[in-house]
């Protein structure tokens, strides 16, 4: 039971942690720009392919450093010349912009990459285990992505906190106007921001290509997580999406390795609403895929601004 | 006064219409996944497919007709299929393919049963290559639909008679797809073990999402906390490469039991921690000893990118093959009749198509992954091994099927 509950623990935390990557860009583009950026997680994919293909030449590291840089200028690249002509025609206009280039996006992948999985791997002296408990394996790769994603969290948070940058970020989530009045340049402030954002999702991507699978449907899978995690974090807060991203993270992995029903859990609290079996028998296991949007919907009802969030959606 | 001129009409249509698929070309759709997460079990086929369609044309194709393989994409989903099969059939095909996922195959049974009921002379034929449950040759049975694959049960039986000799497995773990299919692997495999080894103990039973779960993590520490040491598992596609990917980065120890442990994929993902691991049950293994089939194996790799995987593709392509000659027409229900009973010479021994359930009878074979191979699977020198031959009559099961006959 020890050994289940342990390794449950590392992979919801690393689950958690490759979610937040993905979603601390979503919820910074969305605070400051109000776009909800619908291709989020095509950049995501965008970053494990191009690993993919850059690490071919240059290797693992190198790629790990050049797939994001790329990806964030594409990123900029789609700011400054797609999404800010848009910007003028309002959400509604942005909304659908960034609709349609997530479908852009998945195709273009399809036509360079092909329709099925690449072989886009760690290198082997990273699959070697970095520890064994119980048997089983921990490899050194799983230890990097931990220690990554802990490295982008204080390097997110030093920028945003304690940068001349980051305190115009800042001051532009809340008073757009007042730092272009100031004299800042915001429009390019948000194709940094806009940019940046992509790049973090590029990481993410190429820590979760070997990890998952690196193949056309990678962002249909984690798209949706990834605006569950914005959601029930609160939109446009980075603290409520780092919570949220762990508690998904651990809630999915848990829920797979618990062996019980709806109704055993139900027994517990001396509950019988379903005495024929047909709802309750459903394992808890068979709703893990479901729980991030079953957390979705109960937050939206009794919680709409989210964990952390100030905003009413 | 008008009966008879309708049916001298239809049937000089008829006459007109087999007279000049003879002389042309016969099309024959394969509806399964050509994109999306399932692609690497539907795009091999239909590689596959092409290839074989270009030997039998060589040699003199379908009595005299040429073979043309059109695909049809369904991302395994069976509404998606329907629209396919439905798109087929009004651009003139008449032969029909689908392999990946016996939620689509009930699917098509049913909708060409219904197609041929209400279009006398316009049947459709569906060659099912590789749905194995094993309703569809049992109390689903239908005249229209013919098995080239192993069902379910058929490969259980082969697989646990392997497993019933091994002293060294006592506890065995069940993770199976969550519909139908993976449902039957995991009941016959209950049912044979306790039957053939009542001391083995099921020490796990885990129904996943098909196609959904791209982390495979938590159902390995489950399986390792079992204290498993034999894992069975019916899955496909892309959920058997990210299963079986996940246990070997955990260090799984216990040898996994497959359907399609060679699926594509499998060993370009495990490399060396997949050696001695992975099981696989199929008509084919990797290190066939034929020089012809190694031939055609190279052959396949160099000109597609993908392995020789499907035998039965083959099989299924020379049967109809030898039923047209035989029947002297590619009209589907006279291929339909020449099918039942027949029996050809494969590579692998002879093989028969059962009249009574329209499921083939084959030899099967045992196969795990080895390193250092002469012909290595996608690029590498990893591929499968024969470590046991079951026998033809070893495979077989009998059927409860009462097939209902066209007059």
């Amino acid at each position: 039971m020890l050994e289940i509950i342990l390794f449950s623990l590392l992979n919801g935390i690393l689950y958690g942690l490759l979610l937040f990557m993905l979603s601390s860009g979503l919820t910074l583009i969305f605070s400051m720009m109000g776009v909800l950026n619908f291709a989020h997680a095509s950049f995501y994919m965008l970053g494990a392919y191009f690993a993919y293909t850059l690490g071919m030449h240059t290797g693992f590291w190198a790629a790990l450093i050049l797939a994001p840089i790329l990806v964030g200028v594409v990123g900029s690249l789609v700011e400054r010349f797609g999404l800010r002509r848009v910007h003028v025609n309002g959400h509604v206009a942005e909304l659908l912009f960034t609709f349609g280039l997530a479908y852009v996006i998945d195709e273009l992948v399809q036509l360079t990459w092909g329709t099925v999985a690449v072989p886009y791997r760690e290198p082997d002296y990273l699959r070697e285990p970095l520890f064994t408990l119980f048997g089983t394996d921990y490899s050194i790769f799983r230890g990097v992505v931990i220690l990554i994603s802990i490295l982008m969290f204080v390097a997110l948070w030093y920028l945003l906190k304690k940068t001349r940058v980051g305190m115009m970020i800042r001051a532009a989530l809340t008073h757009g106007a007042m730092v272009g009045h100031l004299g800042h340049n915001v429009p390019r402030l948000f194709m940094l921001v806009f940019g940046f954002g992509c790049a973090l999702a590029g990481l993410a991507g190429v820590i979760g290509g070997p990890l998952l699978a690196t193949e056309p449907g990678m962002a249909a899978t984690l798209g949706p997580i990834v605006f569950v995690v914005v959601v029930v974090g609160g939109m446009g807060s980075l603290p409520g999406a780092f919570y949220a991203s762990l508690l998904i993270g651990l809630l999915q992995t848990f829920f797979v390795a618990i062996d019980a029903s709806v109704a055993d859990i139900l027994g517990i609290f001396g509950l019988q609403i379903d005495p024929y079996g047909e709802v309750a028998r459903i394992t808890l296991a068979n709703l893990a895929p479901m729980t991030p949007f079953i957390l979705l919907v109960l937050m939206l009802i009794f919680r709409p601004r989210g964990l952390m969030g100030e905003l009413e959606p | 006064m008008l009966k008879p001129v309708r049916t001298l009409v239809t049937a000089s249509l008829l006459l007109a219409g087999s007279a000049v698929s003879a002389a042309e070309t016969v099309k024959l759709a394969l509806i399964d996944p050509l994109t999306g997460p399932m692609a690497a079990a539907g795009q091999p086929a239909f590689e596959h497919l092409k290839l074989e369609a270009e030997r039998i044309n060589a040699n003199g194709g379908l009595n005299g007709a040429k073979l043309e393989i059109v695909g049809l994409d369904n991302k395994v989903n069976p509404q998606e299929s329907l629209v396919q099969l439905q798109k087929a059939i009004n651009d003139g095909v008449q032969l029909v393919t689908q392999g990946n996922g016996s939620s689509v195959a009930s699917a098509l049974i049913t909708s060409v049963e219904k197609h041929n009921r209400r279009n006398p002379g316009k049947e459709v034929l569906y060659l099912n290559y590789a749905a194995v449950d094993p309703a569809f040759t049992n109390e689903r049975c239908s005249y229209w639909h013919f098995r080239f694959d192993a069902n379910a049960d058929m490969k259980m039986n082969a697989l646990t008679n392997y497993i019933a000799n091994n002293e060294d497995i006592h506890k065995v773990y069940l993770i199976n797809q969550d519909y139908s299919f993976g449902h039957a692997v995991s009941k016959s495999a209950q049912e044979m073990l306790k039957q053939k080894r009542p001391d083995i103990e099921i020490v796990g039973n885990d129904f996943h999402p098909l196609a959904k779960v791209k982390d495979f993590t938590p159902y390995v520490s489950k399986i390792q906390a079992s204290g498993a040491d034999a894992v069975i598992s019916g899955n496909w596609g892309q959920d058997i490469t990210l299963l079986v990917k996940a246990a070997a980065e955990f260090g799984l120890k216990a040898p996994f039991y497959t359907y399609y442990g060679a699926s594509s994929g499998v060993v370009t993902q495990l490399g060396d921690k997949g050696v001695d691991r992975i099981y696989q049950i199929n008509e084919y293994y990797g290190d066939f000893e034929d020089p012809e089939m190694a031939k055609r194996q190279v052959e396949m790799y160099e000109k597609t990118n993908w392995d020789f995987y499907y035998l039965r593709l083959s099989t299924m392509l020379d049967m109809l093959k030898a039923a047209a000659d035989k029947a002297g027409s590619t009209d589907p229900k006279d291929l339909a009749k020449a099918l039942e009973g027949l029996s050809i010479e494969t590579p692998t021994g002879e093989v028969t198509m059962r009249a009574e359930d329209h499921q083939i009878q084959l030899p099967m074979f045992i196969s795990v992954m080895k390193d250092g191979m002469k012909y290595g699977a996608e690029g590498t020198d990893y591929n499968f091994h024969k470590v046991a031959e079951i026998a033809r009559d070893d495979v077989t099961l009998p059927t409860t099927c009462r097939m209902r006959r066209p007059n």
